[in-house]
């Protein structure tokens, strides 16, 4: 062969491009089953079925009032603080039901945590927000406990904004740096499994796309399912995506798949903005 | 900031640099088989026309991945405006190639027809230009391009040179026609890898400076 | 119809509005002059008169003489124990009243939540349903019985006081405990105070629960999606966000208590004791009612006059006090919360 010019040669033997690398072994670490929620009366999710891998970004998309919300709450019981709600099928969490009579609700939310749209940090220290989960679980060795609070706020990329005045009040940063602030929170306590409700969806976009990089970083650790109702925050961030749609999973898919050539009409009206 | 998209722009840069690097080797090949009357060789540039087929359609699918994920802006957007036009553009010079091989089996069946002279440079001045478009491209040299841009018009001058030559080996005797029919087909495929490195080379100063300088009667250079 | 103006003539109130504007002011400005006034009137009446009274001796001294001369020492100690006393019982009462009324009861009322019970027919959670029905009905009860005992009468506590504490429960423990001799069955400190506390009690209670109610939602939401209890989330979030509601309402409720004359009027207060009060059976002297009985059973009216003034100057002072301390103490806690403690 000829030899032409090697500075700009690449190894011919690299394998495709990431992008395209389709996920050969995946555990499930969410496995849903013919899972009905209802208000009262009132059904607002019809039997939803899917498989949500370890490890990986899920985003639950869909327009208002279509359940996604509802149906993210259910995974580590929050809507049980709602009167009158009741449950139909399975969610089950490394093969464990998390409805389960006489389940611990408490260690459940331990193991799932969750991240609200309104970041919502308590009136105390910024040392004091992430040691919270620490505390109500019974850690009393200070050293330990200041250890994970620096780990945490690394792993939320705030520890350097914050290093120097982690007894100032919470309430005194940034919306973005307080977002990150809660997500820290719930990385504390070690969760498996991390539960976004539109995350981003009250910050400007550099706040915004820090969250999404953070986002990006933190599933080589954690399962996420993030909610959202900006289709291309999804599409820029998640493996999978679900839609929903009046409370029936429309369609469920790699997140290519879904913004490139959806299968069902319904999904692609929507993503293109031809819906409603 | 640090974007985890730059890994995939990266990549797909890499891909496409690859892909000019098959390319390349193609031309390369089509040439020594022409100079050389080397039937072997120009059989494997021939075969090797699939690989090139495949990664084309590979980079196809990267790119609007790509563009569905990241809803790409600004010199992002160009990039990858870049990378679908420049892509077929290859394509087409590996294609080129091609054609230049099947050209020189059918030549290859009868005695040569003459030293060939024109057509080497041209060859050679081709070969240089897609080099020198994928460089631009790489370096991000928008200079660079444009003087590949005014390198055409040799090829253009050469082309006419040599086709004058073969009409008069043409008149001198019919049994000559065959192949001067085929020796000046050769001749325009260089100059229409000439051309498609042209298009790479619009394409990279668009990229780098956001100004359209194809049709240039059209637009403004 | 060119160079005319625009606005139609039909429009004269414009021009006379800004008149009317001021008046209104003027009215508002009016009220708030005649309120100032008054209260002057009055304090500067008070003080002038009072003022005067004030020395070492008058305050630290018992009266003599048939209370036309010395001092009110033994009122102010009284006044003071019955205060503390009265805020013990009433707060954590009211505070835990108010907490379980918000925090634990449901939200619905229990017309709802009587139709979510009779429509789960058949299915399982009935019995908790049930138990929801008769939690709102309690709270319902609750609200309306605190809402009830802040229109009573103050009088009308004080002879519950009577009636019950002293009577009723003092007399049974003194049958049960000391064969029919009288030591619980009269007025004193506790059954004085306890009394008291009925009385400031709806008033902890409502502005504790709307205390409670300005902690957002969000917060209690964040504490619970980190594992923690209801308990744990009142004790640890909601309790100190709503502390300065909290204490306002405390400070209040003192307030009002420690000037109340007439629940104490049969439950323990006395004209006159040789001694200060020192357990909790003992009767005490009262500012307030001190000034009651200086100014319809004093001998010597020119002689006590100048006592009584000094009294009700003693009493708006410590009151004064009390709610200056409370407004420093809720600026203190919200400055502190600003800050993140």
């Amino acid at each position: 062969m000829t030899t032409l010019d090697f500075e700009r040669r690449v190894e011919t033997n690299r394998p495709v491009t990431s992008m395209q690398q389709q996920a050969a072994d995946v555990r499930t670490k969410i496995s849903v089953r013919d899972f009905d929620f209802y208000y009262g009366e009132n059904q607002v999710l019809h039997g939803i079925s899917l498989e949500i891998p370890e490890k990986q970004v899920t985003a639950l998309i869909g327009p208002s009032g279509c359940g996604k919300s509802t149906f993210l709450r259910s995974i580590n019981r929050m809507n049980d603080t709602i009167p009158g709600t009741r449950v139909g099928g399975v969610i089950s969490i490394d093969g464990l039901d998390v409805n389960t009579p006489g389940l611990d609700v408490v260690a459940l939310r331990r193991r799932v945590g969750m991240v609200f749209q309104k970041s919502n940090p308590f009136p105390k220290s910024v040392f004091e927000n992430v040691a919270y989960g620490l505390r109500i679980g019974g850690l009393r060795d200070r050293g330990l406990m200041e250890e994970i609070v620096e780990k945490s706020l690394r792993r939320a990329a705030l520890w350097d904004e914050v290093k120097d005045r982690l007894n100032a009040s919470a309430l005194a940063l940034s919306g973005g740096q307080q977002q990150r602030l809660c997500i820290a929170r719930a990385l504390a306590v070690d969760p498996d499994i991390l539960l976004m409700d539109e995350p981003a969806s009250a910050l400007d976009p550099i706040a915004t796309q820090k969250i999404e990089e953070l986002i990006w970083e933190l599933k080589d650790n954690y399962t996420i399912v993030i909610v959202t109702h900006n289709m291309q925050q999804a599409a820029r961030v998640s493996d999978r995506t679900a839609f929903f749609m009046l409370g029936k999973l429309v369609e469920y898919d790699d997140t290519n798949t879904i913004f490139m050539n959806p299968a069902q009409k319904m999904t692609e009206d929507y993503i293109t903005g031809r819906f409603g | 900031m640090h974007r985890h998209f730059d890994r995939d722009i990266a990549e797909l840069t890499e891909l496409l640099l690859k892909f000019g690097a098959i390319v390349e080797d193609s031309i390369s090949h089509s040439i020594q088989a022409l100079l050389e009357r080397d039937t072997e060789l120009a059989e494997q540039v021939i075969q090797r026309d699939d690989e090139i087929d495949r990664m084309e359609l590979d980079i196809d699918a990267a790119t609007l991945q790509l563009i569905a994920k990241m809803q790409p802006a600004a010199v992002d957007l160009r990039f990858v405006a870049t990378i679908m036009k420049v892509t077929p553009d290859l394509e087409r010079i590996g294609d080129l190639a091609v054609d230049v091989c099947e050209r020189v089996l059918e030549l290859n069946r009868e005695p040569q027809l003459k030293r060939l002279i024109a057509i080497p440079r041209m060859a050679k001045i081709s070969q240089e230009m897609v080099r020198q478009a994928l460089d631009a491209f790489v370096r991000r040299d928008a200079q660079l391009a444009r003087e590949v841009i005014a390198r055409d018009d040799e090829v253009d001058a050469l082309t006419e040179e040599s086709f004058r030559e073969l009409l008069t080996y043409m008149m001198e005797d019919p049994k000559n026609i065959a192949r001067a029919i085929r020796l000046t087909f050769v001749g325009k495929y260089f100059e229409r890898i000439a051309d498609s490195a042209t298009n790479i080379c619009e394409m990279v100063v668009y990229l780098v400076e956001g100004k359209v300088i194809k049709h240039a009667d059209i637009t403004e250079a | 119809m060119s160079g005319d103006s625009w606005v139609p003539s039909v429009l004269p109130a414009y021009r006379r509005r800004p008149l009317l504007d001021r008046l209104w002011v003027a009215l508002l400005g009016l009220s708030v002059v005649l309120i100032l006034l008054a209260l002057f009137l009055i304090l500067g009446n008070i003080a002038i008169n009072g003022a005067g009274q004030l020395s070492w001796e008058f305050i630290s001294q018992p009266p003599r003489e048939g209370l036309t001369a010395g001092g009110i020492y033994p009122a102010i100690v009284g006044t003071a124990m019955l205060v503390m006393i009265m805020t013990v019982v009433a707060v954590p009462f009211g505070v835990a009243t108010a907490v379980y009324l918000h925090e634990y009861t449901p939200a619905e009322g229990p017309r709802l939540a009587w139709v979510r019970f009779r429509a789960s027919a058949g299915r399982k959670g009935r019995a908790k349903l049930l138990l929801r029905f008769v939690s709102t009905l309690l709270a319902v009860a609750t609200r309306s019985a605190v809402a009830n005992l802040a229109g009573v009468p103050s009088i009308v506590f004080g002879l519950f006081g009577l009636g019950f504490f002293i009577q009723f429960v003092g007399g049974g423990m003194d049958r049960a405990l000391h064969g029919g001799e009288i030591v619980w069955g009269q007025g004193n400190l506790i059954w004085a105070a306890l009394t008291l506390a009925l009385l400031t009690l709806p008033t902890v209670i409502v502005a504790t629960e709307e205390a409670l109610r300005t902690v957002a939602w969000e917060q209690r939401e964040a504490s619970l999606a980190l594992g923690a209890t209801r308990w744990e989330t009142i004790r640890r979030i909601v309790l100190p966000a709503a502390m300065p509601g909290i204490l306002t309402g405390g400070i209040l409720g003192i307030s009002r208590g420690a000037g109340e004359v007439a629940p104490i009027l049969f439950t323990g207060a006395a004209y006159y004791l040789p001694y200060l009060p020192e357990r909790l059976t003992d009767q005490f002297m009262h500012l307030g009612y001190h000034v009651l009985i200086l100014s319809t059973q004093s001998p010597d009216v020119e002689a006590t006059k100048p006592i009584l003034f000094g009294t009700v100057f003693v009493l708006l002072a410590l009151t004064f006090l009390l709610n200056l301390t409370g407004v420093l103490i809720r600026a203190r806690t919200r400055s502190k919360m600003r800050e993140g403690r």
